[in-house]
Protein backbone atom coordinates (compact mmCIF):
# COMPACT_ATOMS: atom_id res chain seq x y z
CA UNK A 1 0.00 0.00 0.00
CA UNK A 2 1.38 3.43 -0.88
CA UNK A 3 2.31 5.76 1.92
CA UNK A 4 -0.38 8.34 1.08
CA UNK A 5 -3.15 5.81 1.49
CA UNK A 6 -1.64 4.60 4.71
CA UNK A 7 -1.39 8.18 6.03
CA UNK A 8 -5.03 8.58 5.13
CA UNK A 9 -5.92 5.52 7.20
CA UNK A 10 -3.85 6.80 10.12
CA UNK A 11 -5.75 10.09 9.99
CA UNK A 12 -8.89 8.11 10.66
CA UNK A 13 -7.30 6.08 13.46
CA UNK A 14 -6.12 9.28 15.14
CA UNK A 15 -9.80 10.19 15.57
CA UNK A 16 -10.50 6.74 17.00
CA UNK A 17 -12.41 5.52 13.96
CA UNK A 18 -11.90 3.56 10.76
CA UNK A 19 -12.97 4.35 7.19
CA UNK A 20 -16.12 2.24 7.59
CA UNK A 21 -17.10 4.06 10.79
CA UNK A 22 -16.12 1.34 13.23
CA UNK A 23 -14.07 1.89 16.35
CA UNK A 24 -10.62 0.32 16.32
CA UNK A 25 -11.66 -2.56 18.58
CA UNK A 26 -15.01 -3.17 16.93
CA UNK A 27 -15.94 -6.23 14.84
CA UNK A 28 -18.23 -6.07 11.83
CA UNK A 29 -21.55 -7.91 12.35
CA UNK A 30 -21.10 -11.69 12.57
CA UNK A 31 -23.68 -14.20 11.39
CA UNK A 32 -23.63 -17.99 11.69
CA UNK A 33 -25.74 -20.48 9.78
CA UNK A 34 -24.95 -23.84 11.32
CA UNK A 35 -25.63 -27.30 9.93
CA UNK A 36 -26.87 -26.22 6.50
CA UNK A 37 -24.71 -28.48 4.29
CA UNK A 38 -26.48 -31.81 4.03
CA UNK A 39 -23.55 -33.75 2.57
CA UNK A 40 -21.27 -32.84 5.49
CA UNK A 41 -21.39 -34.37 8.96
CA UNK A 42 -21.21 -30.86 10.38
CA UNK A 43 -21.11 -27.44 8.76
CA UNK A 44 -21.36 -23.71 9.28
CA UNK A 45 -21.45 -20.65 7.09
CA UNK A 46 -20.04 -17.62 8.85
CA UNK A 47 -20.02 -14.06 7.66
CA UNK A 48 -18.05 -11.23 9.22
CA UNK A 49 -19.17 -8.15 7.33
CA UNK A 50 -18.62 -9.03 3.67
CA UNK A 51 -16.28 -11.93 4.40
CA UNK A 52 -18.00 -15.26 3.99
CA UNK A 53 -16.63 -18.75 4.67
CA UNK A 54 -18.10 -22.24 4.68
CA UNK A 55 -16.67 -24.94 6.87
CA UNK A 56 -17.70 -28.54 6.32
CA UNK A 57 -16.74 -31.46 8.53
CA UNK A 58 -16.31 -34.95 7.08
CA UNK A 59 -15.87 -38.03 9.27
CA UNK A 60 -13.98 -40.96 7.84
CA UNK A 61 -12.72 -44.25 9.21
CA UNK A 62 -8.95 -44.50 8.88
CA UNK A 63 -5.96 -46.17 10.44
CA UNK A 64 -4.57 -44.43 13.54
CA UNK A 65 -1.04 -43.02 13.35
CA UNK A 66 1.41 -45.70 14.41
CA UNK A 67 2.77 -43.58 17.29
CA UNK A 68 -0.76 -42.94 18.62
CA UNK A 69 -2.61 -46.23 18.11
CA UNK A 70 -5.33 -45.36 20.64
CA UNK A 71 -6.29 -42.02 19.15
CA UNK A 72 -8.34 -40.81 16.25
CA UNK A 73 -7.08 -38.08 13.99
CA UNK A 74 -8.09 -34.60 12.94
CA UNK A 75 -7.11 -32.36 10.08
CA UNK A 76 -7.94 -28.84 8.95
CA UNK A 77 -7.66 -27.77 5.33
CA UNK A 78 -8.21 -24.28 3.93
CA UNK A 79 -9.20 -23.52 0.37
CA UNK A 80 -8.79 -19.95 -0.82
CA UNK A 81 -10.88 -20.34 -3.94
CA UNK A 82 -10.20 -17.89 -6.76
CA UNK A 83 -13.97 -17.41 -6.71
CA UNK A 84 -13.64 -15.52 -3.43
CA UNK A 85 -11.30 -12.74 -4.47
CA UNK A 86 -9.46 -11.42 -7.54
CA UNK A 87 -6.18 -11.86 -5.63
CA UNK A 88 -6.57 -15.62 -5.17
CA UNK A 89 -5.29 -17.92 -7.90
CA UNK A 90 -5.94 -21.53 -8.81
CA UNK A 91 -3.40 -24.09 -7.87
CA UNK A 92 -2.02 -25.95 -4.88
CA UNK A 93 -2.42 -24.36 -1.43
CA UNK A 94 -0.14 -21.36 -0.94
CA UNK A 95 1.49 -20.11 2.25
CA UNK A 96 -1.54 -18.02 3.22
CA UNK A 97 -4.01 -20.87 3.00
CA UNK A 98 -1.66 -23.25 4.77
CA UNK A 99 -1.18 -20.73 7.57
CA UNK A 100 -4.94 -20.33 8.03
CA UNK A 101 -5.42 -24.09 8.14
CA UNK A 102 -2.55 -24.68 10.52
CA UNK A 103 -3.44 -21.91 12.97
CA UNK A 104 -7.05 -23.14 13.18
CA UNK A 105 -5.73 -26.71 13.50
CA UNK A 106 -3.39 -25.78 16.35
CA UNK A 107 -6.13 -23.99 18.29
CA UNK A 108 -8.34 -27.06 18.18
CA UNK A 109 -5.54 -29.57 18.68
CA UNK A 110 -3.68 -27.89 21.53
CA UNK A 111 -6.81 -26.99 23.49
CA UNK A 112 -7.75 -30.68 23.15
CA UNK A 113 -11.19 -29.58 22.01
CA UNK A 114 -11.70 -32.89 20.24
CA UNK A 115 -11.30 -35.94 22.44
CA UNK A 116 -9.11 -37.94 20.07
CA UNK A 117 -9.09 -40.99 22.39
CA UNK A 118 -12.86 -41.13 22.00
CA UNK A 119 -12.40 -41.39 18.24
CA UNK A 120 -10.54 -44.69 18.45
CA UNK A 121 -12.54 -47.69 17.20
CA UNK A 122 -10.03 -50.56 17.21
CA UNK A 123 -6.61 -49.62 18.65
CA UNK A 124 -3.95 -49.62 15.95
CA UNK A 125 -6.46 -50.50 13.27
CA UNK A 126 -9.46 -48.23 12.98
CA UNK A 127 -10.31 -44.77 14.16
CA UNK A 128 -12.46 -41.85 13.18
CA UNK A 129 -10.77 -39.05 11.35
CA UNK A 130 -12.35 -35.60 11.66
CA UNK A 131 -11.56 -33.49 8.62
CA UNK A 132 -12.55 -29.85 8.48
CA UNK A 133 -12.28 -27.82 5.30
CA UNK A 134 -12.41 -24.05 5.50
CA UNK A 135 -13.60 -22.72 2.16
CA UNK A 136 -13.52 -19.01 1.32
CA UNK A 137 -16.61 -17.81 -0.54
CA UNK A 138 -16.01 -14.05 -0.49
CA UNK A 139 -12.91 -12.43 0.95
CA UNK A 140 -13.17 -8.98 2.46
CA UNK A 141 -10.62 -9.29 5.24
CA UNK A 142 -10.10 -11.33 8.42
CA UNK A 143 -10.55 -14.73 6.82
CA UNK A 144 -8.73 -16.51 9.64
CA UNK A 145 -11.07 -15.38 12.42
CA UNK A 146 -14.09 -16.15 10.25
CA UNK A 147 -12.66 -19.60 9.49
CA UNK A 148 -11.96 -20.30 13.14
CA UNK A 149 -15.47 -19.32 14.27
CA UNK A 150 -16.96 -21.37 11.42
CA UNK A 151 -14.81 -24.40 12.23
CA UNK A 152 -15.96 -24.34 15.84
CA UNK A 153 -19.61 -23.82 14.89
CA UNK A 154 -19.37 -26.65 12.35
CA UNK A 155 -17.83 -29.03 14.90
CA UNK A 156 -20.62 -28.17 17.33
CA UNK A 157 -23.15 -29.48 14.78
CA UNK A 158 -21.20 -32.62 13.87
CA UNK A 159 -22.92 -35.98 14.11
CA UNK A 160 -21.14 -39.30 13.55
CA UNK A 161 -22.27 -41.17 10.43
CA UNK A 162 -23.54 -44.72 10.80
CA UNK A 163 -20.84 -47.39 11.08
CA UNK A 164 -21.32 -51.15 11.29
CA UNK A 165 -17.68 -52.06 11.86
CA UNK A 166 -16.72 -52.20 8.21
CA UNK A 167 -18.72 -49.71 6.14
CA UNK A 168 -19.47 -46.08 6.93
CA UNK A 169 -23.10 -45.28 6.17
CA UNK A 170 -23.25 -41.57 5.42
CA UNK A 171 -26.94 -41.74 4.54
CA UNK A 172 -27.98 -42.88 7.99
CA UNK A 173 -26.23 -40.83 10.66
CA UNK A 174 -25.90 -42.27 14.15
CA UNK A 175 -27.29 -40.46 17.18
CA UNK A 176 -23.83 -39.72 18.53
CA UNK A 177 -22.77 -36.10 18.56
CA UNK A 178 -19.15 -35.03 18.43
CA UNK A 179 -18.74 -33.57 21.91
CA UNK A 180 -16.21 -30.79 22.21
CA UNK A 181 -14.23 -30.44 25.41
CA UNK A 182 -13.18 -26.87 24.71
CA UNK A 183 -14.45 -24.03 22.55
CA UNK A 184 -11.40 -22.32 21.06
CA UNK A 185 -11.73 -19.30 18.80
CA UNK A 186 -9.03 -17.29 17.11
CA UNK A 187 -8.94 -13.51 17.18
CA UNK A 188 -6.43 -11.60 15.11
CA UNK A 189 -5.13 -8.27 16.39
CA UNK A 190 -3.52 -6.09 13.76
CA UNK A 191 -0.93 -3.42 14.34
CA UNK A 192 -0.81 -0.47 11.98
CA UNK A 193 1.75 2.15 13.06
CA UNK A 194 0.98 2.48 16.79
CA UNK A 195 -2.63 1.46 16.56
CA UNK A 196 -4.12 -1.91 17.42
CA UNK A 197 -7.21 -3.06 15.52
CA UNK A 198 -9.37 -6.13 15.33
CA UNK A 199 -11.27 -7.55 12.35
CA UNK A 200 -9.31 -5.79 9.59
CA UNK A 201 -10.80 -5.16 6.14
CA UNK A 202 -8.79 -5.87 2.99
CA UNK A 203 -7.53 -2.30 2.95
CA UNK A 204 -6.43 -2.46 6.57
CA UNK A 205 -4.73 -5.81 5.99
CA UNK A 206 -2.71 -4.22 3.21
CA UNK A 207 -1.60 -1.43 5.52
CA UNK A 208 -0.79 -3.85 8.36
CA UNK A 209 2.67 -3.81 9.92
CA UNK A 210 2.26 -6.83 12.16
CA UNK A 211 -0.47 -9.06 13.48
CA UNK A 212 -0.98 -11.54 16.26
CA UNK A 213 -3.57 -14.28 16.09
CA UNK A 214 -4.55 -15.45 19.57
CA UNK A 215 -6.72 -18.51 20.10
CA UNK A 216 -8.44 -18.70 23.46
CA UNK A 217 -10.84 -21.14 25.06
CA UNK A 218 -14.00 -20.10 26.89
CA UNK A 219 -11.98 -20.40 30.14
CA UNK A 220 -9.61 -17.73 28.85
CA UNK A 221 -6.64 -20.05 28.31
CA UNK A 222 -4.50 -19.17 25.34
CA UNK A 223 -4.03 -22.25 23.18
CA UNK A 224 -2.28 -20.97 20.09
CA UNK A 225 -0.42 -17.92 18.89
CA UNK A 226 0.75 -16.83 15.50
CA UNK A 227 2.62 -13.64 14.77
CA UNK A 228 2.47 -12.38 11.24
CA UNK A 229 3.63 -9.40 9.25
CA UNK A 230 7.04 -7.92 8.75
CA UNK A 231 7.25 -5.53 11.69
CA UNK A 232 8.46 -6.52 15.14
CA UNK A 233 6.49 -6.36 18.38
CA UNK A 234 7.55 -5.30 21.86
CA UNK A 235 6.55 -7.38 24.88
CA UNK A 236 4.23 -4.56 26.07
CA UNK A 237 2.54 -4.54 22.68
CA UNK A 238 2.12 -8.31 22.81
CA UNK A 239 0.50 -8.03 26.22
CA UNK A 240 -1.92 -5.39 24.96
CA UNK A 241 -2.73 -7.57 21.94
CA UNK A 242 -3.36 -10.63 24.12
CA UNK A 243 -5.71 -8.67 26.36
CA UNK A 244 -7.58 -7.21 23.39
CA UNK A 245 -7.93 -10.62 21.77
CA UNK A 246 -9.23 -12.17 24.98
CA UNK A 247 -11.77 -9.40 25.52
CA UNK A 248 -13.01 -9.71 21.95
CA UNK A 249 -13.22 -13.50 22.10
CA UNK A 250 -15.33 -13.24 25.24
CA UNK A 251 -17.58 -10.66 23.64
CA UNK A 252 -18.10 -12.78 20.52
CA UNK A 253 -18.82 -15.88 22.57
CA UNK A 254 -21.43 -13.93 24.49
CA UNK A 255 -23.17 -12.52 21.45
CA UNK A 256 -23.15 -15.80 19.53
CA UNK A 257 -23.91 -18.28 22.30
CA UNK A 258 -26.88 -20.37 21.26
CA UNK A 259 -26.38 -19.35 17.63
CA UNK A 260 -23.68 -21.90 16.89
CA UNK A 261 -21.04 -21.24 19.54
CA UNK B 1 -69.03 -53.09 -21.50
CA UNK B 2 -68.12 -54.05 -17.98
CA UNK B 3 -65.82 -56.75 -19.25
CA UNK B 4 -64.02 -54.40 -21.63
CA UNK B 5 -63.47 -51.93 -18.83
CA UNK B 6 -62.06 -54.53 -16.53
CA UNK B 7 -59.82 -55.77 -19.31
CA UNK B 8 -58.54 -52.26 -20.01
CA UNK B 9 -57.80 -51.68 -16.34
CA UNK B 10 -55.97 -54.99 -16.10
CA UNK B 11 -53.90 -54.19 -19.19
CA UNK B 12 -53.04 -50.77 -17.85
CA UNK B 13 -51.87 -52.26 -14.58
CA UNK B 14 -49.78 -54.74 -16.52
CA UNK B 15 -48.11 -51.96 -18.48
CA UNK B 16 -47.49 -50.07 -15.26
CA UNK B 17 -45.63 -52.97 -13.78
CA UNK B 18 -43.65 -53.59 -16.96
CA UNK B 19 -42.37 -50.13 -17.79
CA UNK B 20 -43.67 -47.49 -15.44
CA UNK B 21 -41.16 -46.43 -12.87
CA UNK B 22 -42.49 -44.46 -9.92
CA UNK B 23 -40.03 -41.76 -8.96
CA UNK B 24 -38.53 -42.25 -5.52
CA UNK B 25 -39.51 -38.75 -4.43
CA UNK B 26 -42.95 -38.84 -6.04
CA UNK B 27 -42.21 -36.36 -8.82
CA UNK B 28 -43.84 -36.48 -12.26
CA UNK B 29 -41.63 -37.58 -15.14
CA UNK B 30 -41.07 -33.95 -16.08
CA UNK B 31 -40.92 -32.66 -12.51
CA UNK B 32 -37.84 -30.64 -11.60
CA UNK B 33 -36.67 -30.63 -7.98
CA UNK B 34 -37.30 -27.30 -6.15
CA UNK B 35 -35.08 -24.61 -7.61
CA UNK B 36 -33.69 -21.34 -6.33
CA UNK B 37 -31.64 -18.77 -8.22
CA UNK B 38 -29.90 -15.67 -6.97
CA UNK B 39 -27.60 -13.20 -8.68
CA UNK B 40 -24.85 -11.11 -7.09
CA UNK B 41 -24.01 -13.47 -4.24
CA UNK B 42 -20.24 -12.86 -4.28
CA UNK B 43 -19.57 -9.12 -3.96
CA UNK B 44 -15.84 -9.46 -4.75
CA UNK B 45 -16.55 -10.90 -8.19
CA UNK B 46 -17.44 -8.96 -11.34
CA UNK B 47 -20.49 -11.17 -11.69
CA UNK B 48 -21.86 -14.02 -9.61
CA UNK B 49 -24.82 -16.29 -9.09
CA UNK B 50 -26.13 -19.16 -7.02
CA UNK B 51 -28.34 -21.89 -8.44
CA UNK B 52 -29.90 -24.54 -6.27
CA UNK B 53 -31.75 -27.56 -7.62
CA UNK B 54 -32.89 -30.07 -5.04
CA UNK B 55 -29.92 -30.66 -2.79
CA UNK B 56 -27.37 -29.57 -5.38
CA UNK B 57 -26.01 -26.06 -4.85
CA UNK B 58 -23.75 -24.31 -7.36
CA UNK B 59 -22.05 -20.96 -6.96
CA UNK B 60 -20.46 -19.25 -9.95
CA UNK B 61 -18.19 -16.21 -9.91
CA UNK B 62 -16.95 -14.35 -12.97
CA UNK B 63 -13.75 -12.31 -13.00
CA UNK B 64 -12.80 -10.34 -16.06
CA UNK B 65 -12.25 -9.64 -18.82
CA UNK B 66 -8.77 -9.36 -17.29
CA UNK B 67 -5.24 -9.92 -18.50
CA UNK B 68 -4.45 -13.54 -19.24
CA UNK B 69 -1.43 -15.30 -17.81
CA UNK B 70 0.56 -17.31 -18.77
CA UNK B 71 1.02 -15.02 -21.73
CA UNK B 72 1.35 -17.78 -24.35
CA UNK B 73 -2.33 -18.55 -23.82
CA UNK B 74 -3.28 -15.06 -24.97
CA UNK B 75 -5.13 -14.72 -28.25
CA UNK B 76 -4.73 -11.39 -30.07
CA UNK B 77 -7.94 -12.11 -32.03
CA UNK B 78 -10.28 -12.53 -29.09
CA UNK B 79 -10.61 -12.90 -25.37
CA UNK B 80 -10.96 -16.43 -24.05
CA UNK B 81 -13.36 -18.06 -21.65
CA UNK B 82 -11.88 -20.21 -18.91
CA UNK B 83 -14.10 -22.27 -16.62
CA UNK B 84 -13.14 -24.09 -13.49
CA UNK B 85 -15.52 -26.59 -11.89
CA UNK B 86 -14.75 -27.65 -8.35
CA UNK B 87 -16.50 -29.70 -5.70
CA UNK B 88 -15.85 -28.59 -2.13
CA UNK B 89 -14.24 -31.36 -0.05
CA UNK B 90 -17.42 -31.98 1.97
CA UNK B 91 -19.88 -31.70 -0.94
CA UNK B 92 -20.12 -35.38 -1.83
CA UNK B 93 -22.52 -37.91 -0.40
CA UNK B 94 -19.73 -40.29 0.64
CA UNK B 95 -16.09 -39.78 1.59
CA UNK B 96 -14.36 -36.41 1.53
CA UNK B 97 -13.44 -35.26 -1.95
CA UNK B 98 -9.72 -34.53 -2.06
CA UNK B 99 -9.15 -30.86 -2.89
CA UNK B 100 -7.63 -29.92 -6.20
CA UNK B 101 -8.35 -30.83 -9.81
CA UNK B 102 -8.96 -34.40 -10.88
CA UNK B 103 -9.82 -36.05 -14.20
CA UNK B 104 -13.54 -35.60 -13.65
CA UNK B 105 -13.40 -31.93 -12.69
CA UNK B 106 -11.08 -31.11 -15.60
CA UNK B 107 -13.44 -32.71 -18.07
CA UNK B 108 -16.45 -30.95 -16.58
CA UNK B 109 -14.59 -27.62 -16.68
CA UNK B 110 -13.97 -28.17 -20.38
CA UNK B 111 -17.52 -29.15 -21.31
CA UNK B 112 -18.77 -26.19 -19.27
CA UNK B 113 -16.61 -23.88 -21.36
CA UNK B 114 -17.98 -25.46 -24.51
CA UNK B 115 -21.54 -25.13 -23.26
CA UNK B 116 -21.18 -21.39 -22.65
CA UNK B 117 -18.80 -20.25 -25.38
CA UNK B 118 -21.37 -20.32 -28.24
CA UNK B 119 -23.38 -17.50 -26.64
CA UNK B 120 -20.59 -15.17 -25.59
CA UNK B 121 -18.53 -12.82 -27.71
CA UNK B 122 -15.12 -11.74 -26.43
CA UNK B 123 -13.77 -10.21 -29.64
CA UNK B 124 -13.79 -6.80 -28.01
CA UNK B 125 -11.21 -7.90 -25.45
CA UNK B 126 -8.23 -9.48 -27.23
CA UNK B 127 -5.54 -11.12 -25.08
CA UNK B 128 -7.91 -11.14 -22.13
CA UNK B 129 -9.57 -13.90 -20.17
CA UNK B 130 -12.97 -14.21 -18.60
CA UNK B 131 -12.60 -16.57 -15.67
CA UNK B 132 -15.62 -18.49 -14.42
CA UNK B 133 -15.20 -20.28 -11.11
CA UNK B 134 -17.87 -22.80 -10.21
CA UNK B 135 -17.91 -24.08 -6.65
CA UNK B 136 -20.25 -26.71 -5.26
CA UNK B 137 -20.73 -26.78 -1.49
CA UNK B 138 -23.32 -29.57 -1.66
CA UNK B 139 -24.14 -32.00 -4.47
CA UNK B 140 -26.88 -34.52 -5.21
CA UNK B 141 -26.63 -35.27 -8.96
CA UNK B 142 -26.93 -32.73 -11.75
CA UNK B 143 -23.97 -30.68 -10.51
CA UNK B 144 -22.43 -29.90 -13.92
CA UNK B 145 -25.81 -28.68 -15.16
CA UNK B 146 -26.37 -26.58 -12.05
CA UNK B 147 -22.86 -25.17 -12.55
CA UNK B 148 -23.57 -24.20 -16.16
CA UNK B 149 -26.92 -22.65 -15.23
CA UNK B 150 -25.28 -20.60 -12.46
CA UNK B 151 -22.33 -19.66 -14.69
CA UNK B 152 -24.63 -18.32 -17.42
CA UNK B 153 -26.33 -16.05 -14.88
CA UNK B 154 -22.97 -14.92 -13.48
CA UNK B 155 -21.70 -14.04 -16.97
CA UNK B 156 -24.82 -11.96 -17.59
CA UNK B 157 -24.37 -10.32 -14.19
CA UNK B 158 -20.77 -9.45 -15.10
CA UNK B 159 -22.01 -7.68 -18.23
CA UNK B 160 -20.25 -10.02 -20.65
CA UNK B 161 -21.68 -9.68 -24.18
CA UNK B 162 -24.05 -12.64 -24.64
CA UNK B 163 -26.39 -13.34 -27.48
CA UNK B 164 -28.61 -15.52 -25.33
CA UNK B 165 -28.95 -17.36 -22.06
CA UNK B 166 -27.88 -20.96 -21.53
CA UNK B 167 -29.77 -23.34 -19.26
CA UNK B 168 -28.83 -26.90 -18.45
CA UNK B 169 -30.55 -29.98 -17.05
CA UNK B 170 -29.89 -33.69 -16.86
CA UNK B 171 -32.59 -36.01 -18.17
CA UNK B 172 -32.55 -39.65 -17.20
CA UNK B 173 -33.79 -42.63 -19.13
CA UNK B 174 -35.17 -45.17 -16.71
CA UNK B 175 -36.61 -48.20 -18.45
CA UNK B 176 -38.49 -46.81 -21.44
CA UNK B 177 -39.29 -43.42 -20.00
CA UNK B 178 -37.56 -40.07 -19.74
CA UNK B 179 -37.34 -38.50 -16.30
CA UNK B 180 -36.18 -34.96 -15.89
CA UNK B 181 -33.54 -34.00 -13.31
CA UNK B 182 -32.55 -37.30 -11.70
CA UNK B 183 -31.51 -37.24 -8.07
CA UNK B 184 -28.47 -39.18 -6.89
CA UNK B 185 -30.78 -41.85 -5.53
CA UNK B 186 -32.36 -42.31 -8.95
CA UNK B 187 -29.03 -42.34 -10.75
CA UNK B 188 -28.02 -45.26 -8.59
CA UNK B 189 -31.23 -47.33 -9.01
CA UNK B 190 -30.43 -51.00 -9.24
CA UNK B 191 -33.78 -52.44 -10.37
CA UNK B 192 -33.92 -50.42 -13.59
CA UNK B 193 -31.43 -49.64 -16.34
CA UNK B 194 -30.58 -45.95 -15.91
CA UNK B 195 -28.99 -43.64 -18.45
CA UNK B 196 -28.10 -40.10 -17.53
CA UNK B 197 -28.08 -37.40 -20.21
CA UNK B 198 -26.87 -33.96 -19.13
CA UNK B 199 -27.69 -31.29 -21.71
CA UNK B 200 -27.67 -27.52 -22.18
CA UNK B 201 -29.73 -25.36 -24.52
CA UNK B 202 -29.42 -21.91 -25.98
CA UNK B 203 -32.78 -20.57 -24.94
CA UNK B 204 -34.21 -18.87 -28.02
CA UNK B 205 -32.87 -21.17 -30.74
CA UNK B 206 -32.92 -24.47 -28.92
CA UNK B 207 -29.34 -25.22 -29.97
CA UNK B 208 -27.69 -27.87 -27.84
CA UNK B 209 -24.35 -26.81 -26.34
CA UNK B 210 -23.81 -29.66 -23.92
CA UNK B 211 -24.65 -33.27 -24.51
CA UNK B 212 -23.24 -36.19 -22.65
CA UNK B 213 -24.66 -39.57 -21.83
CA UNK B 214 -23.78 -42.58 -19.84
CA UNK B 215 -25.90 -45.66 -19.88
CA UNK B 216 -27.59 -47.55 -22.69
CA UNK B 217 -30.28 -45.96 -24.88
CA UNK B 218 -31.81 -46.05 -28.37
CA UNK B 219 -32.01 -43.09 -30.75
CA UNK B 220 -35.69 -42.51 -29.86
CA UNK B 221 -34.77 -42.41 -26.21
CA UNK B 222 -32.24 -39.67 -26.77
CA UNK B 223 -34.63 -37.64 -28.92
CA UNK B 224 -37.36 -37.96 -26.30
CA UNK B 225 -34.95 -36.95 -23.54
CA UNK B 226 -33.83 -33.92 -25.54
CA UNK B 227 -37.45 -32.82 -26.02
CA UNK B 228 -38.13 -33.20 -22.27
CA UNK B 229 -34.91 -31.40 -21.42
CA UNK B 230 -35.77 -28.52 -23.73
CA UNK B 231 -39.10 -28.00 -21.95
CA UNK B 232 -37.44 -28.17 -18.54
CA UNK B 233 -34.81 -25.64 -19.61
CA UNK B 234 -37.53 -23.18 -20.57
CA UNK B 235 -38.66 -23.26 -16.96
CA UNK B 236 -35.09 -22.91 -15.71
CA UNK B 237 -34.58 -20.01 -18.09
CA UNK B 238 -37.60 -18.21 -16.67
CA UNK B 239 -36.06 -18.52 -13.21
CA UNK B 240 -32.64 -17.30 -14.42
CA UNK B 241 -34.26 -14.26 -16.03
CA UNK B 242 -36.24 -13.52 -12.89
CA UNK B 243 -33.12 -13.74 -10.71
CA UNK B 244 -31.29 -11.27 -12.96
CA UNK B 245 -34.26 -8.92 -12.99
CA UNK B 246 -34.49 -9.11 -9.22
CA UNK B 247 -30.96 -7.79 -8.90
CA UNK B 248 -31.13 -5.13 -11.55
CA UNK B 249 -34.57 -3.86 -10.65
CA UNK B 250 -33.37 -3.40 -7.10
CA UNK B 251 -35.91 -5.95 -5.87
CA UNK B 252 -33.84 -8.16 -3.65
CA UNK B 253 -36.38 -10.85 -2.98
Amino acid sequence: MNSERKMHLLDYFKEGFRPDGRKLDEFRPITIEAGTIKTAEGSAIVTIGGTRVIVGVKMQVEKPYSDRPNEGTMMVGAELYPMASPKFESGPPNAQSIEIARVIDRGLRESKAIDTKGLCLIPGEKCWSVIMDVCAMNEEGNLLDAGSIAALAALNTTIFPGFDGTIVDYKHPSDRKLELKKQPIAITVVKIANYLLVDPTNEEEQAMDARLTVTTTAEGTICSLQKGGEASLLPEEIQAMLELAKTKAKEIRGSLSGKGL
Amino acid sequence: MAITNRWTIRMKTQVNIMSKYQRTDGRDADGIRPMEAKVGVIPQADGSAMFKIGNTIAYAAVYGPRELYPRFLQNPETGILRCNYNMMPFSGAGDRVRPGANRRSKEISMVTENALRPVIDLHDCPNAVVDVFIELPQTDAGSRCAGITAAAMALADAGIAMRDMVSAIAVGRIGDGSYVDLSYEEEALEDYPVADIPMAFVNRTGEVTLLQMDGEVQTEGIMDALAKGREACKRIHALQTQALKNKFQGDTQ
